[in-house]
């Protein structure tokens, strides 16, 4: 489904990101860890063209992303993308967050944007809140929407920003919960989170980076089981023990 | 001190004959709002979109932007209004510059002052427009662009929506301004509020009553001003968002 | 087409050059006294002492009301009119330069004391609190820790405004003082060479103004990385 072959990135003359190669298949659920500044959020962007890249490919769904043919709109539309900050649009209400790029993007009319709005807010247990704005909701509340806000374009794989880091603990299960189902249904997921209980539930596989490396891509029992290079080892330490 | 008060002069027949001084004042007052309104009008159309092309990724047109900003903010308004009104007649092709001089004073005088001010206000609108977006939180950008929305599309639904509503309070300073400036437009005759004032003086012997009420008129428009945009801004208010600077 | 004729600018840099220590005169003085008034203003605003803050808001608010024309015509025509039937000062005495200086120093202290409210406003709280608390008064926690703290924030945007005013002393144009627009606008009347001279002082004025300001955001831009 997503596929990186020696993917590079650099601001001038500050390498971000050096020769990074993995594969997400069909249905798998990848989680991106590694210290701050590692580069996760970069690798993450580079995937539906929201970061450009300088070396390297990255194909989803077979098609190209740096290929300056690419229609990267069409392409993000069918890639969900949820953000450390949520990211809901302030000026309008639940349901329109869900329903304008359904509209506006896809196409679809008002009756049936709203009715799939609906029917996912339902879903993440929202329902009622649809006419509030996003300011009046909590931040694990916003979040499920910004979720369904993915959802709802029918996406074929969902990216994930360190999703639960701007949110308050007791929130932060609410949004695992949601994601967890949703792995369960067989989303392909790649999600970059420091929450290594999701990882050990839900991951199949785990990747850790460090300064702009892949450092390991292992499946997930491996790298819980017996960490390779020191620095995942000290990583692991050091979240483990919080 | 021997001054002789007399509010009653506004009521006198005007030195013309054909009208009271009131009525004077009166048409100075309607010539400062037309001209401070659709100078504000052609400023809110023209600053917007300056305002967005500083912002956009396309290197020539953000340049253009921002080379029309610093013109028209680092050229005093006085020195503008004159380059509108006595320069740009000459330099236009002689068919247009004589339609234009031979076309009624006041008509002349009206254009040129809207001209100006619209154009300088403008500038000032698109600083505030630039900033508005650039508040806006970057991974908005992000965001819209990541569920599938183009550029145009990601400005069009969510920052400028946005960024406008951001901008009202520093935008009401703006529109207080205008008609403050439009003061300015006496020096080249435009009978407006400031110039009746200056014209009492002289027809009359009562400087202080003619000065009182033309000032007395502009704090009137700013308190109006201030109260319509306060109206606006609650109206554009978005519940629940605080900040966004 | 329009036949430039540029001829009568080397001949009246002199005048012009005049016209600019004028325009000068006034924006220093302006500036000087404006910050100094308006620092006293912003003070009386934030203070405790309710006519004390009032009056600052009357008089701020008062000012930021009207159009700078407004005041400049007061000050050329009325006051050194009451000043002769007041104080009996000799009719027709030349008092322009003097009534620019006074009208724009008054008028830019209204601005320059909401520049300094905000200034001071934008201090911590606790800053205050911490000076108290090692025994400072009022006045002592204002001039060594808060002032200072605020004035170093606020220097390009007094200084942005000191261009404003800059500009703005053109205004004087409507008592006929002979600053720099005033000194070209003369000369250009005088040659028939009005188009030159004013796109030639607009151009000056735009050199000064721009080099300023780019000034002015080179020292914002150090501020920031500080
Ligand atoms: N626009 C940028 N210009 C320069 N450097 C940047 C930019 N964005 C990110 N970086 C740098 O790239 C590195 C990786 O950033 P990021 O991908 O956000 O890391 P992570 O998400 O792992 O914390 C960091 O060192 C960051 O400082
Ligand atoms: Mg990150």
């Amino acid at each position: 489904m997503i596929s990186m072959n020696k993917v590079s990135k650099h601001y001038g003359a500050f390498q971000v990101l050096t020769d990074c190669t993995t594969h997400v298949n069909k249905g798998e659920v990848v989680v991106v860890c590694g210290p701050s500044g590692s580069g996760k959020s970069t690798l993450i962007k580079c995937v539906n063209g929201l970061e450009p890249f300088q070396g390297g490919q990255i194909t989803v769904n077979g098609v190209s992303v740096g290929d300056p043919k690419t229609n990267l709109s069409k392409l993000r539309a069918q890639v969900g993308m949820v953000f450390q900050n949520f990211e809901l649009f302030p000026h309008m209400t639940i349901i329109e967050n869900l329903t304008v790029a359904q509209i506006k993007v896809l196409g679809r009319d008002q009756h049936e944007a709203e009715a799939k709005g609906m029917q996912l807010l339902d879903r993440v247990g929202l329902k009622v809140q649809a006419l509030k704005y996003p300011g009046q909701l909590s931040g694990g509340q916003q979040q499920r929407v910004a979720i369904a806000r993915a959802l709802a374009m029918d996406p074929i794989c969902m990216l994930f920003d360190e999703p639960t880091s701007a949110l308050d603990p007791e929130m932060i299960n609410e949004v695992l919960d949601v994601m967890t189902e949703l792995a369960q249904e067989g989303m392909t997921m790649m999600c970059v989170t420091h929450e290594m209980g999701f990882a050990k539930r839900v991951a199949h596989r785990v990747i850790f980076m460090d300064v702009g490396h892949i450092v390991e891509d292992d499946s997930k029992e491996a790298f819980f089981a017996n960490p390779r290079s020191e620095r995942a080892q000290q990583f692991l330490a050091k979240i483990l023990h919080h | 001190m021997g001054y002789h008060w007399n509010w009653g002069v506004f009521l006198q027949p005007s030195a013309t004959g054909d009208d009271t001084y009131l009525g004077w004042m009166l048409y100075g007052f309607k010539m400062t709002i037309g001209l401070s309104l659709s100078a504000w009008i052609m400023a809110l159309i023209l600053g917007a979109v300056i305002g967005v092309l500083r912002t956009v990724p396309n290197k020539v047109l953000s340049g253009f932007a921002m080379g029309y900003v610093e013109l028209f903010r680092n050229i005093p308004l006085l020195v503008q209004l004159f380059l509108w009104y006595f320069v740009l007649p000459e330099l236009l092709p002689p068919s247009l510059g004589n339609a234009f001089k031979q076309s009624n004073p006041i008509v002349q005088q009206f254009l040129a002052s809207m001209l100006c001010l619209g154009l300088f206000t403008s500038a000032r609108v698109a600083e505030q427009v630039r900033s508005g977006i650039n508040s806006l939180p970057p991974g908005q950008k992000n965001a819209s662009l990541a569920i599938g929305f183009t550029l145009s599309q990601t400005y069009r639904y969510v920052m400028l929506p946005m960024a406008f509503r951001l901008v009202v309070p520093p935008l009401t300073s703006e529109f207080l301004n205008i008609f403050k400036n439009s003061a300015v437009c006496s020096t080249i005759g435009l009978l407006e509020l400031a110039a009746q004032g200056r014209q009492l003086v002289d027809y009359t012997a009562q400087p202080y009553e003619s000065f009182i009420a033309v000032t007395v008129a502009y704090m009137l428009i700013n308190v109006v001003v201030m109260f319509g945009m306060r109206w606006v801004e609650a109206h554009v208010r978005v519940p629940g968002y605080i900040g966004g600077k | 087409m329009y036949e430039f004729d540029w001829s009568s600018i080397p001949g009246a840099l002199p005048y012009m050059a005049q016209g600019m220590k004028i325009s000068l005169e006034i924006t220093v003085t302006a500036v000087l006294v404006g910050i100094v008034w308006g620092t006293v203003l912003a003070m009386m605003r934030l203070s405790s002492i309710t006519p004390l803050s009032w009056f600052a808001a009357a008089y701020v608010n008062f000012f930021r009301a009207i159009p700078l024309v407004m005041v400049l015509l007061w000050f050329f025509l009325i006051i050194p009119h009451l000043l002769e039937t007041l104080f009996g000062f000799p009719r027709g005495s030349d008092m322009r330069l003097g009534s620019a200086i006074a009208g724009f120093s008054l008028f830019e202290a209204a601005y320059y004391s909401e520049i300094i409210r905000a200034g001071i406003q934008s201090v911590p709280k606790g800053q205050m609190a911490a000076s108290n608390a090692l025994g400072m008064s009022y006045g002592q926690s204002m001039r060594l820790v808060v002032l200072p703290q605020a004035f170093r924030n606020m220097v390009p945007l007094l200084l942005t405004q000191g261009i404003i005013l800059f500009q703005d002393t053109s205004l004087v144009y409507v008592s006929a003082l002979a600053d720099f627009f005033g000194a070209a606008y003369k000369v250009g009347d005088r040659d028939g060479r009005l188009v030159e001279m004013l796109l030639f002082a607009g151009a000056v004025y735009f050199v000064i103004c721009f080099a300023f300001s780019q000034l002015v955001r080179y020292y914002q831009k150090k501020l920031k990385t500080a």
